[in-house]
């Protein structure tokens, strides 16, 4: 990515996790940037810690060392509210199980951050529907999770990910659990959400699919960055 | 926001359903052991009140020291004064003088001699006053089994067990066998105009009831009585008020010395009665305690259930930048719905049983043999105001220390922790 702004950086990162008596260390030293507009990926085997970096961009979790900063949040000092400012306002969230709210219809479900946000009612109306419309359910706005497919569950996902427009969503193994036909198709979604609302896409991912769609892939292994890749597309 | 909690509240099922059907449950027995306990309670006082104690009695201090023992010869004097006196300091209650008094009662045959003879209690009231309330009060013509009640001086109601054991009939003469006010023995002649069943044992064994008029003649005690017993009015014991009262009352005598001096005492005064009110004024707190008690036990550990469900949606929120405090007492107001709904048709549940009870009665006869408090052989439930609202204090106790408890177990946990219980 040339010239374009820095929205995390990561400094010597190590995560230990308590384990029995002793740590068990899951980041040994991450040094990473990413800048705006990027459609990225950490990759590697189970266990390599992806998720681990993942959710700690994404200030689930603190650094144990090291430094993180993601949209000039430091990770390591927010405080808990601060935090949920930080996700509320400018991190989406993506999840390999969907995680939609069952009871709730796909409308509900989109619009909820909207409602942390404490938008208005047509405000939240407008941008409900424009999500719903980029990911092509305005048709099932009244149905609930249950009544859909896999693939469109993921999508309904997305579009609540995406609905606050934020400057950086994370997509945990979006396609983990959908065939091969869903995936190209959210994929290809998500690729153009980036390209027009020019939100960060970070992915953590080991399926090739995913892999083939991305711009950027960062190789975990064991902990560590082991290769950091570029592909230039067109 | 609020809208969006209560659509997820009501559509799902397992988050009311459970939670409101225990609620319900418990605030439904609540509000019937309440009104049921109340009737008990509240039936056995006024019955105690009726028969002995009164809401509040004058005696003689004297008398008062000794009052189990009806010493008759400590007995008030110028009892009218001392009636008109009262009536007219606390002209909304009622009042009566009455004589209680111990007895051989003596059945003679065609010749005069003795037939047969037994030891009677003896209660003397005013029967035969126009204005008197007495026998209503009493529940006489309930009570009455064969005869009537009496119409004129000279004559006397027995018990019907106590007539079966003398062989006694209507209309037969029994002679009383007593001690007057100054100690010596008399004997007056009676004429039985009826036999009693109350239904209370300590009634049935061996009652003597005359008019208080032929008691005087009988114990010699001229405008003297044992006692005088004033019942609030509305008909239902009330402690403040009745100590009030007798505070009122006695204050006026303070500086009197003499041991003659008219003492008046509140029922909790008197006797055993005192622990009895003070645990009827105590017990729909530990009832509900008891409730509130149980309901979060099981409303805890619905709601444990019921959050491990929920940490996808937890874990969502969370993740979309609600606060956790926030989730938390999202989850804290969703219980007070609930709490609010459970109790509210666990109230109308439960009056509709107290209602049944209160209609119909329980009988326990059986259970009070030999009792030697007076307890109602029916009981029945009695609706008071606090049943109306008593139910909604575990109601809403209960779901909320439950929910309050389980949610601390998600509220403690590292966000990212859930995400990893999430994920799996
Ligand atoms: N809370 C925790 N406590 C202890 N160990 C943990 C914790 N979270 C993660 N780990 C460990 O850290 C390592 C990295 O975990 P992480 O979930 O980041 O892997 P991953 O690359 O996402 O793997 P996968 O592809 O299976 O999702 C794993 O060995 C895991 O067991
Ligand atoms: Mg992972």
């Amino acid at each position: 990515m040339n010239g374009t702004s820095e929205i995390i950086q990561i400094q010597g990162l190590v995560k230990r996790f308590p384990m029995g008596k002793g740590e068990f260390t899951a980041l040994r030293g991450i040094t990473l940037t990413f800048g705006k507009g990027e459609f990225a990926g950490l990759v590697g085997p189970s266990g390599s810690g992806k998720t681990t970096l993942l959710n700690i961009i994404g200030s689930l979790d603190v650094p144990t060392e090291g430094w993180v900063n993601v949209l000039g949040n430091s990770i390591g000092t927010l405080s808990a509210k601060e935090a949920a400012q930080l996700r509320k306002e400018s991190i989406g969230f993506i999840f390999q199980s969907y995680n939609l709210l069952q009871v709730h219809t796909v409308y509900e479900n989109v619009e909820f951050p909207l409602l942390l946000l404490k938008h208005n009612g047509s405000q939240r109306r407008r941008m409900v529907m424009d999500a719903l419309e980029w990911v092509g359910l305005v048709d099932k706005e009244k149905s609930k999770p249950p009544q859909l497919s896999g693939g469109e569950c993921q999508r309904v996902a997305i579009a609540r990910a995406m609905v606050k427009r934020p400057p950086l969503v994370l997509a945990d193994e979006p396609t983990a659990n959908l065939d091969a036909a869903n995936s190209h198709h959210i994929l290809k979604t998500m690729e153009t959400l980036n390209r027009e609302l020019h939100t960060t896409l970070l992915f953590a991912t080991h399926d090739d699919k995913v892999i083939g769609y991305l711009r950027r892939m960062i190789y975990l292994l064991d902990g560590r960055v082991d290769r950091d890749e570029t592909v230039r597309k067109d | 926001m609020i809208r969006f909690l209560i659509k997820g509240l009501i559509r799902d099922k397992s988050r009311s359903r459970l939670p409101v059907i225990v609620v319900t449950l418990g605030v439904m027995l609540t509000v019937a052991m309440h009104a049921y306990v109340k009737g008990f309670m509240g039936e056995t006082l006024e019955m105690n009140a009726t028969f002995s104690y009164g809401h509040v009695k004058v005696m003689t201090r004297a008398y008062a020291e000794e009052a189990e023992l009806l010493p008759n010869d400590l007995a008030l004097l110028e009892v009218s004064t001392l009636n008109e006196e009262l009536s007219e300091r606390f002209p909304a209650m009622e009042w009566a003088p009455r004589i209680r008094f111990g007895g051989l009662i003596d059945v003679p045959d065609e010749q005069g001699e003795t037939r047969a003879q037994g030891p009677a209690v003896g209660l003397a009231l005013d029967l035969l006053s126009e204005d008197s309330n007495e026998i209503q009060r009493l529940g006489l013509p309930r009570a009455l089994i064969r005869g009537g009640l009496p119409k004129e001086r000279g004559e006397a109601l027995i018990s019907e067990a106590f007539s079966q054991r003398l062989l006694i009939e209507p209309g037969d003469d029994i002679t009383l066998i007593g001690v007057s006010m100054n100690g010596s023995m008399v004997m007056h002649n009676f004429r039985v105009a009826g036999t009693l069943l109350f239904g209370m044992d300590i009634l049935d064994r061996g009652t003597l009831i005359l008019d208080i008029e032929d008691a005087r003649l009988a114990l010699d005690m001229p405008d003297a009585a044992g006692e005088i017993v004033g019942f609030l009015p509305g008909g239902f014991y009330d402690d403040a008020t009745a100590r009030h009262t007798a505070d009122a009352f006695n204050a006026a005598y303070q500086s009197d010395p003499d041991e003659f001096a008219p003492l008046m005492k509140a029922l909790s005064q008197q006797g055993s009665m005192g622990p009895y009110v003070q645990f009827g004024q105590v017990w729909a707190g530990y009832i509900s305690l008891v409730f509130v008690v149980a309901m979060a036990l099981v409303l805890w550990n619905a709601g444990l259930l019921g959050g491990l469900r929920r940490y996808g949606e937890i874990g969502v929120r969370l993740a979309m930048g609600e606060e956790k405090g926030h989730v938390y007492r999202t989850m804290i107001y969703e219980s007070v719905c609930i709490g609010i709904a459970g109790s509210v048709i666990g109230t109308a549940l439960g009056l509709f049983v107290a209602w049944l009870l209160q209609e119909y009665g329980i009988n326990v006869e059986g259970l009070m043999e030999g009792a030697s408090l007076m307890f109602p052989t029916t009981i029945r439930a009695r609706i008071t105001p606090p049943a109306y609202y008593i139910g909604f204090i575990p109601g809403l106790a209960a779901t909320v220390i439950g929910t309050a408890l389980s949610g601390i177990g998600i509220f403690r946990r590292q966000t990212s922790q859930l995400f990893k219980e999430l994920e799996a």
